[in-house]
């Protein structure tokens, strides 16, 4: 992203500025995804990151490489075993005990002596604190290009680049960046943001050993403990298949207790805006949105939610959107799928009790479908 | 804090800043106090400026102050409940003489201004709030701010914070403010693209459009509305006294929604974004209520001390007036060597009554009175104006003559002869 | 013992709730919009500032942006900074984050001049370029450690030349032992910000900050800042495209609204069978339970 203070609108002339790729910057090939585990497993993003690989390397005629790394073999199989169900066609393994809980100064050396050796021409991250962390001191090694938080990737036709498109100027805009003479070309996408691919355990693919040169002794940074976040909040709504969502549309923190009924019944999680978060009324955790969490469940509620583009950017790709809003112009109508203009308090439990499959009059004659498109 | 300035100044609008700038230039060490996050965050106003007063502190301020538009065409609008009736005075400014009104943002000229100040040496702070003045016996020797170790002392004290003047009220210096006295001015942003705004008003390059208005749009009560073309927006805004909205009840906002789709002017404003709404309040008193305006070790300048020509909406520039006058007052006393008593200083009220401000403000003492015991003249005549007028243009086979004669008839159903006659001497006299 | 010597990088942004697009041609509206002080860099702040109150030291605050950045320097100067260095240069326009990093990392090579840097702290992220990128590429730079994402330094010890830091992550939070030189971002919402007083808001408002050009901030290669040090190229800024369609609406009458809701659970059924099959199944022992709004 330009750091100019922003004028990118100005700035479009620049892409024009093309010379031909340095022939060295040429044999760089291939579609590369860095897979981010721990002891539990591996996080969902390194696989819709893999499905985004896939498709963006079946463009460009190359292969899918993932990398995979930790400090034990045995969990490790698996998870390279996955990746090729996922998409990959050759993963890079490396086992080595320093490697064991994520640190930046190994991870980074590792990641940049694979990228040196084998020369892949994208190299794919997930928006999270290891990925970012990571992303950022990789590019900055290898003095390349790096394009955080993207929304959407493509292959640019005229440059062969990777176009990667990602929301600036707190969300108003989205703008498409290209690294043109610079290789790899690195960007990281934010969990839920691309689809989860299907897994094929058909797919056959390489799983390639790489050793590195690592000690302990060398490392300055020690990882002494571990602490995981309170029960409470393990709260994943990324992961949530279904979210009931709230804004300052209800109006006091005391009718959030309609949306986690809801929720409940739905055996979903209760999700927030930023004006919600901020008048205190529900835990940060909860936001969603560009300074919030992304999410794409199987079915959105939005009630009492305006849809300012800060918050559609994080609920867009929900398969079903349901919103509830006294505003018949409120732009989360645009987003949604169905709506009812109403008070979201006294729909909700109406609601609530029609999940619950308690009797509400069923007879829907007499009502009118309106569908404006 | 030990440190001593020779002047504290209270507040960072037009008159804080012009008169903080002109003690600076007297060689003053001045500190000016801020309660917003920069100077202008949190003020409002249509706005036009002026450009007399400015001119006179910084001469070549047309080459960097940010000014939006130029007034080319001034319109002044008397609204029923559907039509209006207008008149408009347009002169392209001719090459050898520079325009003298101008639309602002306040958030960035007040930046600007301030900046200018800082550059002549005065040291602003800003997000601090002055709570109180410090006094020796009656002699105010310094302000107590919001921030921890926050007592500072000078030799003279400005207030210069604006309409509701906490600090005046809180040290007896000003009496309350009266709810008939303070007119409540609500304002609208509402943006455009450059060319769009362009195309509606007929203007091109800087040139600007001010529409005032009258009429029924205010409900009956005192007050006026305004349009006024900045670059890229249009700021509309409703302001009625104060007395007014709580008697009438109707909320501010309503009343500007209600502007806003009148038919004349819901076509300038269709397709804009809404970027923000404030309100604040306008001292509309006038003469009969400026304070007492200076004491033992403080004067009081601009908005605080009443200072707005509520008929031709000028503040900005009676701020600055007044913020220089009272500058230039203590600088000459203390190059005399005389001490800022309370005698003293009431040369700023001297100089002040030679200046335009006092002398306008006193030719329109009576306007306020005269409109709040004739409110007809708000409700009654811009409809029958606006009657008079369909009346006379539409052709619809009545002779002319006719016609005439129903307009008579009607100023007459609703006003008898005598009372159009004194409505007449009224506003003549108010207005004189 | 010495107390640190601390940068701390903070950026002046466009205030982004105040930005607006366009209605028609979707570009940037940028009038009036005012400028702040990263608000994630005040995190930044009160962390170093922390750290002076008790172990003493020196904190310079530093900015790359054009002269009215200055203002954000100013205000860090106010919250008890000691030092302010302003980087400007029109060399430097059209930096991406890579050459951003390059240029403030050399500038804090000049700093180190004076006296060796200790500690570096940056914002987790900016809310303009919102990449999180520059910490952890001016780290590299520097060759020195990174700990990014930090919310709490329990142990900064100057003899020993360690540090302990609490790192989050989506999962849990990281304890790290690490050694001086090192940059640290540090996570939004750390601790509160502090009023300074107001002998230290005049002491701010009186400081020259020193403007550095890109010769004074050390910098030779004209090859590694603004747009040729810049390997990003924007292609394409455009308004993100609304949905064609509108969402089909449930109409209904004042006291119908039941009949409006089993619509529209209809409709959700229809839509989403799977999920509502699973739910069927656990739902049954709630009801009743729900207590009736207000
Ligand atoms: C840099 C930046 C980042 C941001 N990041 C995020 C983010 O991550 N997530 C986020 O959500 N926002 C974010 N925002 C804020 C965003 O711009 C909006 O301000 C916010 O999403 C609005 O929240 P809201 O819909 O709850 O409130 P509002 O916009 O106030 O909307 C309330 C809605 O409720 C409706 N309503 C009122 N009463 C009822 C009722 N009884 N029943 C039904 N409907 C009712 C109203 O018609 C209205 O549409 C960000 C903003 C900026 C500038
Ligand atoms: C809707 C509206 C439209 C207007 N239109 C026009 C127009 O078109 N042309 C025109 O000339 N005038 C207009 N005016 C009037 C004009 O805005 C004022 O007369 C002018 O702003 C007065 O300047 P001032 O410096 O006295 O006060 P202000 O501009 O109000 O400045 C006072 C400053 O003091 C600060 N302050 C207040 N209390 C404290 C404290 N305790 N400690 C520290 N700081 C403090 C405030 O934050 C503020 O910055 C309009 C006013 C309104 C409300
Ligand atoms: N121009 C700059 N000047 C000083 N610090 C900066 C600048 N740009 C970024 N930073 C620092 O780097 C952090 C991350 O920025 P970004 O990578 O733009 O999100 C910010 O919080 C700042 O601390």
């Amino acid at each position: 992203m330009s750091e100019s203070g922003g004028k990118p609108a100005e700035r479009k002339g620049a892409a024009r500025r093309k010379a031909a790729l340095d022939p060295r910057l040429a044999e760089y090939r291939g579609v590369w995804v860095f897979v981010e585990r721990d002891e539990q497993g591996v996080h969902p993003v390194s696989w819709e990151l893999l499905g985004a690989a896939r498709a963006l390397a079946d463009q460009l005629g190359s292969e899918v490489g993932a990398v995979v790394a930790g400090g034990a073999e045995e969990s490790l199989e698996s998870h390279c075993r996955d990746a090729v169900a996922y998409g990959a066609d050759r993963v890079y393994q490396t086992v080595h005990p320093v490697l064991a809980g994520y640190r930046n100064e190994p991870y980074a050396k590792l990641l940049c002596e694979l990228v040196k050796k084998h020369k892949p021409e994208i190299l794919l991250l997930g928006a999270t604190s290891l990925g970012r962390d990571l992303a950022s001191s990789v590019a900055t090694t290898l003095e390349t290009g790096l394009t955080a938080d993207c929304t959407e990737l493509a292959i640019d036709r005229e440059s062969r680049a990777l176009a990667a498109t990602r929301p600036t100027f707190g969300g108003n805009l989205l703008c498409t960046i290209l690294t043109l003479n610079y290789r790899p070309q690195m960007a990281t996408v934010r969990p839920r943001v691309l689809p989860q691919p299907k897994k094929d355990h058909g797919r056959s693919g390489q799983i390639q050993k790489e050793e590195i040169d690592l000690s302990e002794e060398e490392m300055v940074t020690k990882l002494l403990e571990f602490l995981p976040h309170a029960g409470g909040d393990r709260l994943d709504l990324s992961l949530a298949e279904v979210i009931v969502a709230g804004g300052k549309g209800l109006q006091r923190a005391a009718n959030f207790s309609l949306l986690e009924e809801l929720a409940r019944a739905l055996g979903g999680e209760v999700g927030a805006t930023r004006a919600a978060v901020q008048a205190g009324w529900v835990d940060v955790q909860r936001q969603i949105g560009q300074t919030g969490k992304t999410v794409r469940p199987k079915l959105y509620i939005a009630a009492g939610i305006s849809g300012e583009i800060q918050h559609r950017v994080g609920m867009e790709g929900s398969d079903l959107i349901v919103a509830i809003n006294t505003d018949p112009n409120a732009p989360i109508f645009e987003v949604a799928h169905y709506g009812i203009v109403g008070d979201a308090l006294i729909l909700l439990p109406l609601l609530t009790r029609m999940v619950r499959g308690q009797a509400v009059a069923t007879k829907t004659s007499g009502l009118e479908v309106c569908s404006s498109s | 804090m030990n440190e001593r300035f020779d002047a504290i100044v209270v507040g960072a609008g037009p008159a804080g800043t012009a008169t903080a700038l002109t003690l600076a230039r007297g060689g003053w060490k001045v500190l000016q106090i801020e309660r917003g996050e920069y100077p202008g965050s949190k003020n409002v106003q249509g706005a036009i400026l002026y450009a007399d007063s400015l001119q006179k502190l910084i001469p070549n301020f047309r080459e960097e102050a940010p000014l939006e538009r130029h007034l080319v065409e001034q319109r002044v609008w008397v609204l029923d409940d559907r039509s209006y009736i207008g008149s408009t005075y347009r002169s392209p400014v001719s090459s050898d003489a520079e325009p003298d009104r101008y639309t602002i943002l306040r958030a960035q000229f007040d930046k600007w201004f301030a900046k200018k100040a800082q550059e002549e040496g005065v040291l602003l702070i800003c997000e601090t709030t002055v709570l109180d003045l410090l006094r020796e016996g009656e002699r105010v020797v310094g302000v107590r701010t919001d921030r921890e170790q926050g007592e500072v002392y000078a030799d003279v004290v400005i207030l210069a914070d604006g309409v509701n003047s906490v600090l005046a009220r809180k040290a007896g210096i000003r009496p309350e403010l009266k709810a008939g006295e303070v007119a409540l001015g609500v304002k609208e942003l509402l943006f455009y693209s450059q060319e769009s705004l362009e195309d509606r008003f007929g203007i091109q390059g800087d040139e600007g459009v001010a529409i005032e208005m009258v009429g029924k749009i205010t409900r009956g009560m005192v007050g006026t509305a305004f349009l006024y073309t900045n670059k890229e927006s249009l700021a509309v805004g409703i302001g009625c006294l104060l007395s007014d909205f709580r008697k009438e009840k109707v909320p501010p906002y309503v009343l500007l929604a209600r502007l806003k789709e009148h038919p004349a002017l819901r076509p300038l404003l269709r397709d804009g974004e809404m970027k923000e709404y404030t309100a604040h309040l306008i001292p509309e008193g006038g003469y009969k209520a400026i304070p007492k305006l200076s004491g033992d070790g403080w004067l009081i300048v601009g908005d605080a001390g009443m200072f707005v020509n509520s008929v031709h909406r000028e503040g900005s520039n009676l701020a600055m007036e007044t913020g220089r006058i009272a500058a230039e007052t203590v600088i000459e006393l203390k190059q005399a060597g005389e001490p800022f008593t309370e005698r003293n200083l009431r040369r700023y009220r001297q100089r002040l009554d030679q200046s335009f401000v006092m002398k306008d403000l006193r030719k329109y003492q009576h306007v306020h009175e005269v409109l709040d015991q004739n409110r007809h003249f708000l409700t009654t005549y811009p409809e029958l104006v606006n009657r008079a007028a369909e009346t006379l243009l539409r052709v619809d086979g009545v002779d002319k003559r006719a016609k005439e004669k129903e307009v008579t008839r009607s100023f007459r159903k609703h006003r008898s002869y005598r009372g159009l006659f004194s409505d007449a001497v009224k506003l003549w006299r108010a207005f004189r | 013992m010495r107390g640190p010597n601390i940068v701390v990088c903070v950026k002046q942004v466009p205030d982004s709730a105040q930005i607006r697009v366009h209605p028609v041609t979707g570009t940037i509206m940028r009038q009036g919009v005012p400028a702040v002080l990263n608000p994630y860099d005040l995190f930044a702040l009160e962390e170093a500032l922390q750290i002076k109150d008790r172990l003493g030291g020196r904190i310079v605050a530093l900015c790359m942006g054009p002269p009215q950045a200055e203002a954000a320097l100013r205000k860090a100067l106010s919250l008890g900074v000691d030092d302010a260095v302003l980087v400007s240069d029109r060399a430097f326009a059209g930096s991406d984050t890579l050459a951003t990093s390059f240029a403030l990392a050399s500038a804090i090579r000049q700093v180190g001049q004076e006296q060796p840097v200790d500690l570096v702290f940056t914002g987790k992220q900016t809310i303009d370029g919102d990449t999180g990128q520059v910490g952890p590429g001016v780290a590299k730079r520097l060759g020195m450690q990174l700990l990014s994402y930090v919310c709490r330094i329990p142990i900064l010890d100057m003899d020993s030349q360690s540090i302990v830091v609490h790192r989050w992550t989506e999962k849990g939070v990281q304890v790290l032992k690490s050694k001086l030189p090192c940059l640290i971002t540090v996570l939004e919402g750390t601790s509160e910000g502090r009023f300074a007083s107001l002998p230290e808001m005049i002491r701010a408002a009186r400081q020259p900050i020193r403007v550095w050009n890109r010769q004074a901030a050390g910098i030779e290669d004209l090859s590694k800042i603004g747009l040729k040090g810049s390997p990003t190229v924007v292609g394409k800024v455009f308004a993100p495209s609304r949905r064609a369609e509108r969402a089909e609406c449930i109409e209904w009458e004042q006291d119908q609204a039941e009949k409006a809701v089993s619509l529209l659970w209809e409709k959700i059924r229809a839509r989403q069978p799977e999920l509502v099959e699973k739910l069927s199944g656990d739902n049954g022992g709630e009801n009743g339970q729900e207590r009736v709004s207000e």
